[in-house]
């Protein structure tokens, strides 16, 4: 057996290791005094520096953001209302093809649901921009919204809303004042998933911008293709930093949240 | 109760809002790619002919399906570049979810046979990757690949290869590293979450029977994981075969995958109705792979809800 368990730990830090040795060296390389990769020349903020002087790479910065923050919203209220219809309503009219059209942009190639969301826009003569992006991201997004709220609402005691209906509480309100709050972790990792991916999108958006949306994978895309750049490694690792301080931040939050609602969430069950 | 529920207006709109979006931006444009796909190529411009016009009601319609041609499919077909293509992507991705298995499995089963407490944590560092940019991680790649980069600097030093070092970008082990780097959480989630659930005492009642552990391991363990093995896999093959970036960036000019090869007949040779087609025969090799995930899902959702 020891045998099995050495083999496990050094299958996990190898692992491991293959995950985050290249993002590491990418932060390395960012503060490299040097323009040169095969060079170390000290360390150095020089390249954030000239980052923070180039207009369009801070104004694609807003826009992806913008973006993001739109899409964003949109994908959890529809991911939501999407996981609450598969896991409480039961059997409705059309519900084979509702679930195939929710599941299927989880692998859905990103090449034709770029293509065909821009022959959907090109067709029905929909300026292409900031909002079509939004569009595409949210319908990108929305089913990882579904996933992940839906194994909370799987999870949860179903009583907890029998007794709120029960006692004459529609069901909205139900919804408002139990289930609401029961699936908010959910919620917000749901709303992080979909933010982060739209943040990250390179090929759907790159079908559906236009003019002036130019988001930051685009661009930044459009940077590497020329080579190896010091100021794509000081931006990549931002971005890094930022996404990597937003989960710590929501994993503290869920940890405060489920501490708060442990104890009421547990009261019903023991009566 | 739950009878009245399903009926209310509230439960109507539940169902209606995402059922409509979804309808509109994602079942509705596949139809025009299909529509587009049987249309001839007028000079890069929509509206492409045939134009169906809805007033001439059902005689219209009959002209409109008889206009349309399957001319794109047959140059498809007849042209080596997209055949050699379709190949080669299902090639590549075939190996790769080969050899993500082969990495995942080990990784997936570490993190579950890890001490119970440090589990989320373990758990948390293969998932947290996948947060950070895909567009990023292909990138932290190319600094190390590349002719002056890294890998190069420490094989020489360690003289494993000799001056001039070799090339790692523009090959094909450079787009198999890109892949496997960037799919792995994808793999190990779903193995991870069905070793997790497993009864360990079935591992245990096998090795009191007298059978050695990796016999253990190979009739009751791997069984067991299968679906999750399963599961893995096609998240992880699926997309593989209509990647993109990974091919385009870390790949020479010898691999073209399918992916690659839309793009091009898209934003280079403006031919909408070719690259139409591309997509979907490149859908039509995806579907059993498709139907059978969401069969999974379906069952899946269903058993944990009971």
């Amino acid at each position: 057996m020891r045998k099995a368990s050495w083999f496990n730990v050094g299958s996990v830090a190898l692992g491991l290791a293959f995950l985050y040795l290249p993002i590491v060296i990418l932060v390395i390389y960012s503060f490299n005094a040097s323009r040169l990769v095969s060079v170390w020349g000290g360390w150095s903020m020089r390249w954030y520096a000239e980052l923070a002087h180039d207009r369009a790479m801070l104004e694609s910065a807003w826009v992806t953001l913008r973006i993001a923050l739109v899409s964003a919203t949109a994908a959890a209220v529809i991911g939501t209302l999407a996981a609450i219809a598969l896991v409480r309503l039961g059997r409705f009219r059309g519900r084979v093809l509702f679930s195939a059209m929710v599941y299927a942009p989880l692998v859905m190639p990103e090449v034709i649901t770029g293509l065909s969301l821009l022959l959907l826009f090109v067709a029905t003569g929909i300026d292409r921009g900031f909002w079509t992006i939004a569009i595409a991201h949210t319908t990108l997004t929305a089913c990882f919204v579904t996933v992940v709220v839906q194994s909370r609402l799987l999870t949860f005691d179903v009583s907890l809303e029998e007794a709120a209906m029960n006692l004459g509480c529609p069901p909205w309100k139900t919804f408002m004042t139990v289930t609401l709050p029961l699936i908010a972790p959910a919620l917000a990792a749901g709303w992080m998933l979909a933010f982060t991916l739209s943040l990250d999108d390179l090929v759907i958006a790159s079908f559906t911008t236009g003019p002036g949306a130019t988001t930051l994978p685009i661009r930044i895309y459009s940077e590497i293709r020329l080579g190896v750049k010091p100021e794509i490694n000081a931006i990549c690792t931002i971005l890094v930093a930022v996404v990597a301080l937003g989960i710590v931040a929501a994993s503290l939050l869920i940890k405060f949240h489920d501490v708060g609602r442990g104890r009421p969430a547990q009261l019903p069950a023991r009566a | 109760m739950a009878g009245s529920r399903n009926t209310g207006w509230g439960a109507r709109l539940v169902v209606l809002v995402p059922y409509v979006w979804l309808a509109a931006f994602f079942l509705v444009p596949f139809l025009i790619v299909l529509k587009i796909s049987l249309s001839q190529t007028t000079i890069a411009q929509p509206p492409y002919t045939p134009v169906f016009d809805p007033a001439a009601g059902w005689e219209g319609l009959k002209a409109f399906l008889s206009a349309l041609s399957p001319e794109n499919y047959t140059f498809i077909a007849s042209d080596w570049l997209y055949l050699g293509s379709y190949l080669k992507s299902l090639e590549i991705a075939a190996i790769s979810t080969l050899l993500l298995l082969l990495i995942g499995f080990p990784l997936a089963y570490g993190v579950a046979r890890a001490p119970r407490r440090w589990q989320p944590a373990l758990f948390m560092l293969v998932v947290l990757p996948f947060w950070t940019s895909f567009l990023i991680r292909i990138y932290a790649w190319i600094n190390i690949l590349q002719r002056e980069g890294l890998l190069n600097q420490v094989l020489l030093a360690l003289r494993i290869v000799d001056e001039p070092p070799p090339a790692w970008l523009s090959t094909d082990t450079a787009v198999y590293i890109g892949i496997v780097y960037s799919y792995l959480p994808f793999m190990v989630l779903p193995i991870y979450a069905t070793l997790e659930r497993m009864d360990e005492s079935l591992i245990e009642a096998a090795a009191d029977l007298g059978c050695p552990w990796w016999k253990a391991f190979w009739l009751v363990r791997l069984p067991l994981a299968l679906p999750g093995v399963i599961a893995g896999a096609l998240l992880c093959f699926i997309p593989i075969v209509g990647e993109f970036v990974i091919p385009d960036l870390l790949g020479g000019s010898q691999t073209t995958m399918i992916g690659q090869t839309l793009w091009t007949e898209f934003f280079a040779n403006r031919d909408w109705p070719v690259a139409s087609a591309v997509a979907v025969v490149l859908l039509c090799l995806l579907v059993v792979p498709i139907v059978v995930y969401q069969h999974l899902q379906t069952r899946d959702l269903a058993r944990s809800g009971h």
